[in-house]
């Protein structure tokens, strides 16, 4: 038992799914030319003026209403001021002393099943700055502007992590629950879903935090994970050989799997905060949020909770199936054809299915293997025509060629022996080719049970039905 | 037709209109006084005569088919830092001595609608900051009645442009002051609407919260239909207001018998200037005579409006000029060794020292630890400033009083102290920091320097001020005067 603990929490930078930008009419997507989706307001031109897309309003109000928190009625857009050359109005439109949402949380289940409620501090809306290019400009900096005024919802935690994993638990639950609410592609390849951890360490009982640090930018799941573990051993490293954490901001560098200062809390900007004046506060009425109320979809939480009683499925299981819309809605696609078998469905959706997909690096709702045909799988295991084991087999006939199951077993002849006189026949067969064995099973060596199980699959190409043939084989043995 | 500049605008639009004389002759007679002016005044500083008269040969076509607007053939100049698509909108600034705008401001394109034709853009203070238009990158505009004087400022080039009918009339903005102030010392009529009655798209900003676009004019009529054609909502502005634009013009024949006249009492302090209060008396009995009421009407908190705005104006300023880093447009300083030289010197030779000294201001009240003891502070003061008006229009129908304190001071007199250079808008600052509309016409004159009188009113009482104004010009010709060289 470690005598440090750690605390964490994380700053999430959510990149709203608006067809245009935040304060501009220019497009939003990814990997345009540079400076293609930049228009006067983006670049900051002399005497231009911001207007607020009212999508991001409806999106963070969603995500405040999804979180349990409070929508604030009166939320202001305030300048953050710096230089750079990215952000081409010299401030950048953040909300900051007066937030859009207010005060919420979320519940993560962590693998071993047990839970945990995480604060959502606040969320905010903000504008992202544009890029400083490198690449293929020797001696100079490009600068591309197609980012600026891309919408941003920032997702501020309480420090209520105390491990990586419930970080990345935390920050998955987040991830799933904007693609849920359709606010953001979660894409974070591309930057649409990243955050900032702040990460400190203090001795088991402390009442005060230690100093944090920020590490700033990290965009995957496995990053977080690696960028907190590294930290917190260095932070406790240098606390245990005598040293301070300093305040400071830091990189997580993945290719070296460390963190490295980037400034301190002295090199530090003194952004110089103040409403934006261009802006009017966002008012909002009650109506206008009672109306975004109606529009949310079945949330994660409540399709986990109605997957869990309703199919009698483990709190993990339910999150895992309720982990992306799209999976719940293949797996609900599924056990509509087989009402029957829930558990069975979920096990191969959780299984076969999910190890096939991520061998592929595909993604379920690309539509590999229609829910219908699992369904056809799952039915035949139902109803006895095949085994389990040979089920494995079937599938990955299906996989790769896209035939239903009907068509593997017809095919390849897996049909299950069900017959109990065939069974019997074959029994009898396998223990008169064994007498030895069947000599020394009879004198108490009973774990040879199973190597007569395994003669009589192989002997039946392993299409006996499994129970059946336990129950035969017990009987002659003992008979 | 060398007397087609004595006309007032309405009479212009009316001349052209009957094809008494044609734009490109209205145009050319402008642009030759413009031309023969430039060398003392300096009231431009940039001439568009190539392109004013294409655009006069189509607005005569126009005109010639009958298919005119309100304004076409009328000759405009604007105010050097609304923008204007192809031509150098400067600010006033080296910073953007080079800067050619791509796009027209919102006020720009409604006048071209409107059928106006662009003669120029007039000189200012730089980046609006000044009272006295000494401070443009572009040199001084001398006063058309005095040479040797200011003609106030920021919106120096506009006002002493139409004082002395090198155009009929000018738009220009007001932050603190920048119409009405150079309005009264150049003797002309000029009109800051509510705050969100003309769109600031395209209207290079200074402090956005007080920043107002406007007109100034030689007639409350001419400036009533000018502002008719800029005045409106505009989805590029989320602080321009949606409410209806009512015909100012239309409008401005209102009897003024019971109008409840409120004489700001703070107004007539010991600062104001004797003479010149000896003709905003004289002018408040012209409106007695009319069946105006007068009574006096005490702000208490206004005589903080000086020290609020160099506050909040500052502070808004430090931000909105963050964007002139060299980067993208303006000025780029030569050879830059890095990011922060680059940053440095391309501000620290595209801006004039006014510019700097209310940039530093800025960054240093809205500092972490100075935030709330200036810039909350101030904006607390503004809402007490704002309830006063609130309150003291709860019994009149408009306030009055002088516009500035003196008449036009002499070129080079209060550059070296910036506080006494602060203390002329001292009548001026109000209206802006309570958002309300507020106009200055000419009244009087003291040793042959005009005089203004302000009319400040309720939010959105523009067509009521011009009324008022109005009711003044038929009875008085203060505002028909015109300067010697100028006549």
């Amino acid at each position: 038992m470690s005598a440090w603990e750690t605390v964490i929490g994380l700053e999430i930078h959510a990149q709203l799914a608006t067809r245009s930008k935040i304060f501009s009419g220019s497009a939003t997507h990814y990997g345009a030319p540079p400076n293609t989706q930049a228009n006067l307001v983006d670049l900051g031109y002399p005497g231009v003026l911001p207007v607020l897309n009212a999508q991001v309003v409806r999106m963070a109000v969603k995500f405040g209403l999804a979180v349990g928190a409070r929508i604030a009625t009166h939320s202001v857009f305030a300048r953050k001021n710096y230089f750079y050359p990215d952000l081409p109005k010299g401030y950048q439109n953040s909300q900051y002393e007066l937030p859009i949402v207010v005060e919420g949380a979320l519940d993560i289940v962590l693998e071993d099943g047990s839970g945990k409620r995480i604060g959502v501090t606040r969320a905010h809306l903000e504008e992202d700055a544009g890029k400083s290019l490198h690449e293929g400009l020797p001696g100079l900096t490009g600068i591309d502007l197609n980012r600026a005024g891309t919408p941003l919802l920032e997702i501020v935690s309480e420090p209520h992590m105390r491990s990586a994993k419930e970080a990345v638990a935390y920050m998955k639950k987040v991830h799933t629950l904007v693609r849920y609410l359709e606010i953001c592609d979660g894409n974070m390849q591309e930057g649409s879903f990243r955050c900032d951890a702040n990460v400190s360490v203090r001795k088991v009982g402390a009442e005060k935090f230690g100093t944090r640090a920020e590490i700033k930018n990290l965009n995957s799941f496995r990053f977080v994970e690696r960028a907190i573990n590294y930290e917190v051993e260095r932070q406790i490293d240098l606390m245990e050989s005598g040293g301070k954490v300093a305040q400071e901001t830091r990189l997580y560098d993945p290719d070296k799997g460390e963190t490295r200062s980037m400034r301190s809390k002295e090199e530090a900007n003194d952004y110089r905060y103040f409403p934006d004046p261009d802006l009017l506060p966002v008012e909002l009425d009650q109506a206008f949020i009672e109306d975004v109320r109606k529009g949310l979809p079945e949330l994660p939480d409540q399709k986990a909770a109605r997957f869990a009683s309703g199919y009698g499925l483990s709190a993990y299981d339910a999150g895992v199936l309720t982990a992306s819309r799209e999976l719940a809605a293949y797996y609900e696609d599924v056990v509509r054809e087989v009402p029957r078998e829930p558990k069975l469905a979920a096990n191969w959706v959780m299984g076969e299915l999910a190890a096939a997909l991520n061998k592929e690096n595909l993604d379920v709702s690309a539509g590999r293997l229609p829910a219908a045909r699992l369904a056809g799988l799952v039915a035949r295991i139902s109803d006895q025509t095949i085994s389990g084991k040979i089920a494995k087999e079937v599938f990955e006939s299906m996989w790769s060629d896209g035939s239903t199951a009907d068509e593997v077993i017809e095919a390849k002849g897996l049909r299950q022996i069900t017959d109990t006189s065939a069974i019997d026949k074959v029994i009898d067969e396998v223990l008169a080719k064994n007498p030895g064995q069947l000599a020394e099973f009879r004198s108490g060596k009973d774990k040879l049970f199973g190597f007569f199980v395994g003669q009589v699959m192989k002997a039946t190409g392993g299409k006996a039905n499994p129970a059946q043939l336990n129950d035969s084989l017990r009987k002659k043995l003992n008979g | 037709m060398t007397d087609l500049h004595r006309k007032t605008l309405v009479e212009l639009a009316a001349g052209l209109r009957a094809r008494r004389f044609s734009s490109v002759e209205l145009v050319r007679a402008y642009l030759e006084r413009i031309e023969a002016s430039q060398a003392t005044l300096n009231a431009f500083i940039s001439i568009t005569g190539e392109s004013a008269l294409r655009d006069a040969q189509a607005a005569d076509a126009a005109l010639a088919a009958g298919a005119a607007g309100p304004l076409t053939g009328v000759p405009i100049a604007h105010k050097d830092l609304f923008c204007t698509q192809g031509v150098r909108t400067s600010c006033g600034s080296r910073m953007l001595d080079n800067f050619v705008s791509p796009y027209d401001a919102t006020v720009v394109a409604k006048l071209k609608a409107a059928g106006a034709i662009t003669l120029g853009k007039t000189n200012m203070d730089e980046f609006a900051m000044g009272s006295s238009n000494e401070t443009s990158y572009y040199g001084p505009v001398r006063n058309p009645w005095n040479t040797g004087m200011v003609p106030g400022g920021s919106s120096g080039g506009s006002a002493a442009a139409v004082a002395a009918r090198l155009a009929p009339v000018a738009t220009a903005t007001d932050t603190g002051g920048s119409i009405r102030q150079p309005a009264a010392l150049c003797g002309v009529t000029g009109i800051k609407p509510t705050y969100g009655r003309v769109s600031r798209y395209g209207m290079v900003a200074f402090a956005s919260s007080l920043d107002q676009g406007g007109v100034l004019a030689t007639t409350a009529m001419d400036a009533a239909l000018v502002l008719r054609e800029m005045a409106g909502f505009d989805s590029n502005d989320s602080t321009s207001v949606d409410v209806p634009v009512p015909d100012y013009v239309a409008g401005l024949e209102q009897p003024l018998a019971g109008l409840k006249v409120g004489l700001l009492k703070e107004f007539f302090d010991k600062g104001l200037e004797r003479r010149t209060e000896k003709c905003i008396r004289e002018a408040l009995r012209v409106y007695e005579s009319l069946g105006a009421v007068l009574s006096e009407v005490s702000l208490p908190s206004l005589p903080l409006s000086v020290p609020v705005y160099y506050v909040v104006a500052p502070a808004e300023c430090s931000s909105n000029l963050a964007r002139f880093d060299g980067v993208r447009f303006g000025h780029r300083c030569a050879n830059p060794r890095d990011l922060q030289d680059l940053y440095r010197r391309s501000r620290g030779e595209g801006f004039g020292a006014e510019v700097k000294r209310r940039i530093m201001t800025g960054t240093y009240v809205l500092s972490a630890g100075y935030f709330d003891a200036y810039y909350l502070k101030a904006q607390r003061v503004r809402q007490l400033i704002n309830a006063d008006f609130i309150r003291a229009f709860q019994s009149v129908d408009v306030l009055m009083g002088p516009t500035t304190p003196t008449p036009a001071f002499a070129i080079g007199a209060k550059t070296s102290d910036p506080v006494t250079m602060y203390l002329n808008d001292i009548y001026t600052i109000g209206a802006n920091l309570a958002g309300l509309p507020a106009a200055s016409i000419p009244c009087g004159f003291v040793e042959g320097l005009p005089v203004g009188l302000q009319i400040v009113g309720p939010h959105f009482s523009e067509a009521r001020v011009l009324a008022v104004a109005h009711a003044f010009q038929r009875d008085t010709d203060w505002h028909s005067r015109v300067p010697r060289d100028y006549a």
